[in-house]
C-alpha cells in the first residue's frame, strides 16, 4: 500500500510542472496570474498559437530536423557500437572514452566555432547545419546505449552468423540489429527528444522565422512589452505532446531496453 | 581434406594453440580431444574462419584457405550453445544459411523441409528458439548446419549440454548421419569416452600441441606419455613407482588369493565402487592408490592384493614420455 503511495507521489512530482503547464494553457487569461481553480476552461490561447503563430510550421521543421538527426545518429551509432562491440578493434576503451569527452563539451562553449564552421560550410539558417551538430551530440549516447545492447547478444550468434555466409554488416543488420531493437528504440527516442528540445543552436543558427524549430518559436513568443502566458503554455503544451505519443508507444519497448543485460533470460 | 602447417595462434593466456600439423582425410570423423584450455576450441575457429591464425597456413582441398572468410570455406558449425538466432521461427533458423546464399524461396522451403524430417523436427518448423527443450534445439543446431550440404561440418562440443541419455542417443545418430552425408566432421570435445565412441581417429591436444594422433583403440593402447595415458579410460590409469608404470584398471585384479603371480601389492580396501557389470576396488598399499577389478562383496579396510601381468603395464620416464615403445 506504502509503496503505491510512494509510487502515486513520485508521478504526481514528476507530472506536476506539466499538468500545471496544461491547466495555465486552458486558463482563461484574465484569471492567468491567479491560483487556485480557474472558473472556466478556454480554449483560446491553443487557437491563437495555431492560428495566429508559426507554431504549426515550427513543429514540422522541427520533427524534420529531429528524425533526420534520430535516423543519421542511429544508423552511424549502430555501426560504431557494432564494430566496438563484435570486431574489437585496437584502442576500443580510447574511442569509447573519446566518445563519451565529446558529449561532456557544454553545447555555449561550441557555439562560437560551430557557427563559424556552418557560415563556411554554407550551412548557415539550414536545417542540415542543425543536424550536424544534433547527430554528433547524439552520437556519444547512441554508441554508448547500442555498444551495451550488442554487447549483450551471446558472441556464439555472431560467430554462427559468420559462419552461414554473413558478412560482418550482414550479421549486423540481420541478426543484431533485430536482437537489440529495446534499445534502438531506447537511443532513438532519446535522441529524438534531445534533439526536438534543444534551444541554443536553434536559436542561434536559424535566422529565418519560416525555419525555426518549436522551441524557438515558443522562445519568441515574448516580446519587449509582453510576456503572453497562456499562448506560451499552450504552445509549450503542443510541443511536447509528439514527445508524449512517441513515449507511450514505444513505452515497453523503452523499459526492457533500459534495463537490458540487468536481468539474463 | 583439411591441411593445417605449423599453424599458430597465441593468447595471452591459456587456449592458444602452437605449430599444429595436421591432416584431415575426406568423409573422415576426427574427434579433437583435451582437457578445457587446451586449444581446441581455438582449432576449430581457425578452420571455421572465425579467427585469423598468428602464423602457419590452412588448405581446403589444396587451395589455401588461410586469409578467406567463412563464408568462401564451405564449412559449417554446431555450436555447444546450439546458437539459434531468436527472432527467427525453426524454420528460418534451418533456411538461414540458404537465405544468405541466395537461394530462392522455393528451393529453401524444400530443402528445409527435408532436412528437418531426416531429423525428425518436421513438426517444430513454426516455434521460436525458446519454446524447443536443449534436444530439439541441438537438432536444429544440426539441420541448420547441414542445410546446405557443406563437405566439412566442425562440431564444437555440442553435446555437453544434453543429459547422458539424449547424449548417447544423439552419438549414434551422428555417426549415422556421418554415414549418410559422407561429409568430413570434425568433432571437438572434452569427454574422452565421446572421442572413443565417435571418432575414427583422435587428436590428443594439450596446452596448445598436438600430443598424439590415431585410431582411438590405439590411443588406449598405445599412449605416447602419462597424460594421454591418464587422460584416456575411466576409471583412471593407475600410475605407480613415481608414476613410472602404469596398468590399466581392468587388467588389474583385487582379491585376497595367493601369490602367484609376479607383480603384486598388498594394500587395504579404500574404495568400492559396484556399477553392475563390474565392481572397481581401489586399494591403498601405503606408498600409492592401486585401482582394479574385484569382488564387491570386498569390505573396507580388508586387507587384499592386487596384481596383473607385467606384459600389460606401461613403462614411462621421468619426463612422463613411454621408455617401451
Amino acid at each position: 500500500m506504502s509503496r503505491r503511495l510512494f509510487a502515486a507521489l513520485a508521478a504526481f512530482f514528476c507530472a506536476a510542472p506539466f499538468l500545471w503547464l496544461v491547466l495555465t494553457a486552458l486558463r482563461p487569461e484574465a484569471e492567468l496570474t491567479r491560483l487556485g481553480p480557474p472558473s472556466h476552461l478556454s480554449s483560446t490561447a491553443f487557437v491563437r498559437v495555431i492560428r495566429e503563430q508559426p507554431l504549426p510550421r515550427a513543429m514540422l521543421n522541427g520533427f524534420l530536423v529531429s528524425a533526420c538527426t534520430t535516423v543519421l545518429a542511429i544508423a552511424l551509432g549502430s555501426l560504431a557500437a557494432f564494430s566496438l562491440a563484435r570486431l574489437r578493434p585496437p584502442g576500443r576503451s580510447v574511442i569509447l572514452a573519446g566518445a563519451l569527452a565529446v558529449s561532456m563539451f557544454p553545447p555555449i562553449a561550441t557555439v562560437g566555432p560551430l557557427y563559424e564552421l556552418l557560415s563556411r560550410l554554407g550551412l548557415l539558417d539550414h536545417w542540415a547545419g542543425l543536424v550536424l551538430p544534433y547527430t554528433t551530440f547524439a552520437l556519444p549516447l547512441a554508441i554508448f546505449l547500442l555498444t551495451r545492447a550488442f554487447e549483450d547478444i551471446p558472441e556464439e550468434l555472431f560467430r554462427a552468423a559468420r559462419v552461414d555466409g554473413c558478412s560482418p554488416l550482414s550479421a549486423l543488420v540481420r541478426v543484431h540489429l533485430p536482437l537489440a531493437a529495446p534499445s534502438i528504440a531506447t537511443a532513438a527516442l532519446l535522441v529524438f527528444i534531445a534533439a526536438w528540445n534543444e534551444l541554443l543552436y536553434a536559436l542561434t543558427f536559424l535566422s529565418t522565422p519560416e525555419r525555426r524549430t518549436a522551441p524557438v518559436a515558443i522562445a519568441m513568443l515574448s516580446s519587449e512589452h509582453a510576456e503572453p502566458w497562456g499562448e506560451i503554455a499552450a504552445a509549450s503544451t503542443l510541443a511536447t505532446l509528439p514527445l508524449v505519443v512517441l513515449a507511450l508507444i514505444f513505452q515497453r519497448r523503452i523499459v526492457s531496453g533500459l534495463t537490458a543485460g540487468a536481468v539474463k533470460g | 581434406m583439411i591441411e593445417l602447417q605449423r599453424l599458430t595462434r597465441a593468447f595471452g593466456g591459456r587456449g592458444g594453440v602452437r605449430d599444429i600439423d595436421l591432416g584431415i582425410e575426406d568423409g573422415e570423423l576426427i574427434a579433437i580431444v583435451g582437457p578445457s584450455g587446451c586449444g581446441k576450441s581455438t582449432l576449430l575457429s581457425l578452420i571455421a574462419g572465425l579467427d585469423a591464425p598468428d602464423s602457419g597456413v590452412i588448405r581446403i582441398d589444396g587451395r589455401d584457405a588461410t586469409a578467406l572468410e567463412p563464408k568462401e570455406r564451405g564449412v559449417a558449425l554446431v555450436f555447444q550453445s546450439y546458437a539459434l538466432y531468436p527472432h527467427l521461427d525453426v524454420s528460418r533458423n534451418i533456411g538461414f544459411p540458404l537465405e544468405i546464399a541466395r537461394v530462392p524461396k522455393a528451393e529453401i522451403a524444400e530443402r528445409v523441409r527435408q532436412t528437418a524430417e531426416r531429423l525428425a523436427i518436421g513438426h517444430l518448423l513454426d516455434r521460436r528458439p525458446k519454446q524447443l527443450s536443449g534436444g530439439e534445439r541441438q537438432r536444429v543446431a544440426l539441420a541448420r548446419a547441414i542445410v546446405r550440404r557443406p563437405r566439412i561440418c566442425l562440431f564444437d562440443e555440442p553435446l555437453s549440454n544434453l543429459d547422458p541419455a539424449l547424449r548417447a542417443q544423439m552419438r549414434v545418430e551422428i555417426r549415422a548421419l556421418h554415414r549418410e552425408l559422407g561429409a568430413t566432421f570434425v568433432w571437438v570435445t572434452h569427454d574422452q569416452a565421446e572421442a572413443m565412441t565417435l571418432a575414427e581417429r583422435v587428436v590428443v591436444l594439450r596446452e596448445g600441441r598436438v600430443r598424439q594422433l590415431g585410431p582411438p583403440r590405439e590411443i588406449y593402447a598405445h599412449p605416447v606419455d602419462t597424460f594421454v595415458a591418464s587422460f584416456f579410460g575411466a576409471p583412471t590409469i593407475n600410475l605407480l613407482e613415481d608414476q613410472t608404470i602404469g596398468v590399466r584398471p581392468e587388467n588389474v585384479t583385487v582379491g585376497s588369493g595367493g601369490l602367484d603371480r609376479v607383480e603384486a601389492h598388498e594394500g587395504r580396501v579404500v574404495l568400492v565402487e559396484p556399477l553392475g557389470a563390474e565392481t572397481w576396488i581401489t586399494i591403498d598399499t601405503g606408498k600409492e592408490r592401486i585401482t582394479g577389478r574385484g569382488d564387491p562383496d570386498l569390505a573396507i579396510g580388508e586387507r587384499v592384493f592386487a596384481r596383473w601381468d607385467p606384459a600389460t603395464s606401461l613403462r614411462f620416464r621421468s619426463d612422463g614420455t613411454r621408455s617401451d615403445l
